[in-house]
């Protein structure tokens, strides 16, 4: 089933929206609107502030097999808060994600393995508890996958991903 | 006394006091210098707590702004739309809190749907309140988010200036659209520095939003060439030229490039449909030689319409054989339902001022002869070839009637419907904007309220409110309204005692299975009376006459229930997911009518 998911992600039918919104209240519930009524299909939505406090920052994706990326960037054109919309997917972007994994640990050599796998994906452990420990990771949707896959074998309890984040390169 | 000291401030010479420089206001006293300056002089609405204070500012303003009590807000709504699309000005509508508000919703779903210009005015609970579920609270914002361009929540008096002025601009610029602003009890109460805002400024909202950087000259080049090339092209016309003011332009390119017309419902009146170039309006019930005309064509070349599915049928097998030319001031239109060729996001207007001259003046002797040909098949099954029985009467029969004794100078306002088909089918739409009917949405009960706005927008015109027995069942109210305000408007309900176009799709899809479509209908000339107003009743064709025209010498408002055969069909017809040359089609009439409703009924061939 995992694996699956990242073959999905592989898929090079995903499409990178990155929009700037007025920082108002009320405007994540306008983006997310529209595309709940459109039946746009999005794989990630991640928003946070930027060097402008008035302003916010989406990135969206979008797989562009089940729905058409240009029709939601013209959608979002329409509303009144939207300041600017970019389809960045062709431009050489960095391209981040953060993810929070907690694995189960049975016994120490376990710990250590873990311990191990992280310092690979040059990710760090950030919590150890009697049963579990919590690796954060960065980077590339890729790179999470990857040692998620990694670490499935271990007994993942939980995941927190944030979404693809993306700025033009420049 | 003349003086020639220098004047002692800014002030003394602009004529105004240090008070009148900064003018402080109360948010009521906001909103209605707002619809003032904006240049919109009725207001279509309906009182509660929530919206008190600015029904007691009203008193004040009253020499300037009429206020129409209608009795139930979803037609203060539907009325404000109706007065936009009448005049282009912004129909403004207002309501209380919570019940009020969520009534204005099918009006507000309405306007969106059709791209109508409207400012909702709602009174929210005091700012202090809200979340809290207070008396009358609804999240109206939350509410309306999905079928208004844009709304607002204002919880503070000194953002409500900048906000109402925004309000316009966006309900009016670009695709209209309708905006509502949601406003608490105590921001009405409060006071302000108020100045009238004349330009407004958005950081994000552009009227036009082009996608991408367009090349508008190549664009105008490969357009001209797809012209140039095409041997069967037709114009799809939409309400886009209305609403960007564009009859002229439409007409010279029309014109000088010799392509026909077919219109939407919406687009009906773009172009008179006396024009020798106008076919008329194609779609799901538009006349056949019309959708044959345009599954045939080699180029489409839409202007200001949006491929709505009650046009294209089947988009599998739509116009299989066009290019298609898209200009639409809406990005999100080009690509959404049938790809485009040439996609130009702008003004209609724009484009065909740029276009016009670049074509050829031409004529299509051929295409014309072969579309004529179809015109005349079409011609041979009109109903109207068929005398009538002295007992029976027929909704087209009405419509025609109508026409030929108003001339056709008059506004017409209709509901949903069967009647609303024949409407299109039987009334020759020769002015600007005749004809004011719910599109998109499909609004029942719609004819009534938009009579009442379009009266309103148009005072010395004669305004018609045709309507079936459904729809109209359900704005009676308004009648109060009309009466209230002694206003001319006359009232046809075309009454066959069913749901006439749903009852249609039951025989035609599901087998004569009729579920809750056969109406009980009040004695509609004692309706009339018991309102105060002139009832009249016609069953045959020349009581119709008659009434039509005892109707049109009356001074004030009149109700007429036209009783007509009560199955008779709208035809042609586009089953639903059928393509444009699958219609079922009339049958070829026969001179007399030999016994029987058969010669309505015949199936496709």
């Amino acid at each position: 089933m995992l694996i699956d998911r990242i073959e999905a992600r592989k898929n090079p039918t995903k499409h990178t929206l990155v929009a700037l919104v007025e920082n108002k209240p009320g405007v994540l519930n306008r983006v997310a609107s529209l595309m709940r009524r459109r039946n746009f299909n999005i794989e990630s939505l991640a928003v946070g502030t930027t060097e402008d406090p008035t302003v916010s920052r989406m990135t969206i994706v979008i797989d562009a097999s089940r729905t058409n990326a240009a029709l939601v960037e013209r959608n979002l054109y329409k509303l009144v808060n939207v300041i600017d919309v970019q389809d960045v997917t062709d431009l050489p972007t960095v391209v981040r994600e953060l993810a929070l994994i907690k694995v189960r640990v049975s016994d120490a050599q376990h710990r250590g393995e873990i311990k191990q796998i992280a310092d690979m994906f040059q990710s760090r452990v950030v919590d150890v508890a009697k049963e579990s420990v919590i690796i954060e990771v960065t980077g590339e949707e890729q790179k999470v996958d990857s040692i998620l896959n990694v670490l499935q074998d271990y007994g993942i309890l939980e995941v927190v991903r944030t979404g693809r984040i993306a700025m033009t390169r420049g | 006394m003349l003086t020639c000291e220098p004047l002692k401030s800014y002030e003394e010479g602009c004529g105004l006091n240090e008070e009148e420089m900064n003018m402080k206001l109360t948010g009521a006293q906001v909103i209605w210098e707002t619809i003032i300056q904006q240049g919109t002089n009725v207001v279509f609405g309906y009182p509660g707590g929530a919206i008190l204070p600015t029904y007691d500012a009203l008193v004040d303003y009253q020499d300037r702004v009429h206020h129409v009590l209608v009795r139930h807000e979803e037609n203060a709504a539907l009325a404000a739309d109706a007065y936009f699309r009448a005049t282009g000005k912004v129909g403004v509508c207002m309501a209380t809190s919570g019940p009020g508000a969520t009534n204005l919703v099918t009006g507000l779903a309405n306007a969106m749907m059709d791209s109508s210009a409207v400012v909702a005015i709602t009174g929210q609970v005091a700012s202090y309140l809200v979340g809290s579920d207070a008396f009358q609270e609804t999240d109206v914002t939350g509410v309306t988010l999905p079928i208004t361009k844009h709304n607002y929540l204002v919880m503070d008096v000194n953002e409500l200036p900048q906000v109402m002025a925004e309000a316009f601009y966006i309900a009016r610029s670009g695709r209209p659209g309708p905006v509502l602003v949601d406003i608490c009890k105590d921001v009405q109460q409060k006071m302000v520095d108020y100045e009238p805002i004349a330009s407004v400024q958005m950081r994000g909202y552009r009227a036009i939003k082009p996608h991408g950087r367009q090349d508008i000259p190549a664009l105008l080049q490969r357009a001209k060439e797809l012209i140039d090339h095409a041997r069967r092209p037709i114009i799809l016309a939409g309400q886009g030229i209305k609403h960007g003011n564009a009859h002229e332009e439409f007409r010279a390119f029309v014109e000088k490039s010799g392509i026909p017309v077919a219109t939407t419902l919406l687009g009906i009146g773009v172009l008179s449909e006396d024009h020798p170039l106008n076919l008329r309006m194609m779609g799901m019930h538009g006349e056949a030689y019309v959708n044959q005309a345009i599954a045939n064509a080699d180029l489409l070349i839409a202007l200001g319409m949006r491929f709505d599915d009650r046009v294209t049928g089947n988009l599998k097998t739509y116009a299989k054989n066009a290019r298609v030319i898209h200009v639409d001031i809406d990005a999100a239109e080009i690509n959404k339902n049938v790809p485009a060729d040439v996609g130009i996001v702008a003004s209609v207007k724009d484009v065909l001022r740029e276009l016009t001259p670049m074509i050829e003046k031409r004529s299509y002797p051929a295409w014309m002869e072969q579309i004529n040909e179809w015109r005349a098949d079409t011609q041979a099954r009109d109903v109207l070839n068929v005398a009538l029985p002295d007992d029976m009467l027929l909704a087209p029969h009405v419509m025609r009637a109508i026409w030929e004794e108003t001339k056709g100078e008059c506004t017409i306002c209709t509901d949903v419907g069967q009647h609303q088909m024949w409407e299109t089918q039987y009334f020759q739409h020769t002015r600007k904007n005749q004809l004011i009917t719910s599109g998109g949405l499909g609004t029942m009960g719609f004819a009534l309220p938009a009579a009442i706005g379009a009266k309103f927008g148009r005072p010395d015109d004669e305004v018609w409110a045709i309507a079936g027995d459904g729809g109209f069942q359900m704005s009676i109210p308004e009648l109060a309204t009309v009466m209230q305000e002694k206003l001319d408007i006359k009232i046809a309900i075309i009454n066959n005692n069913f749901l006439g176009m749903v009852r249609q799709w039951q025989e035609l899809m599901h087998n004569h299975r009729y579920s809750a479509v056969e109406m009980w209908t009040p004695d509609f000339v004692k309706l009339a009376q018991a309102y105060g107003m002139c009832g009249l009743r016609a069953t045959n064709i020349k009581e119709a006459r008659e009434v039509i025209r005892r109707a049109r010498e009356h001074k004030g408002p009149v109700l007429i229930e036209f009783v007509v055969e009560k199955e008779t069909n709208v035809f042609p017809m586009i089953q639903p997911g059928k393509s444009l040359n699958e219609m079922t089609r009339r049958p070829i009439q026969p001179a007399a009518l030999g016994g029987g409703m058969e010669f309505m009924k015949e199936k496709a061939r």
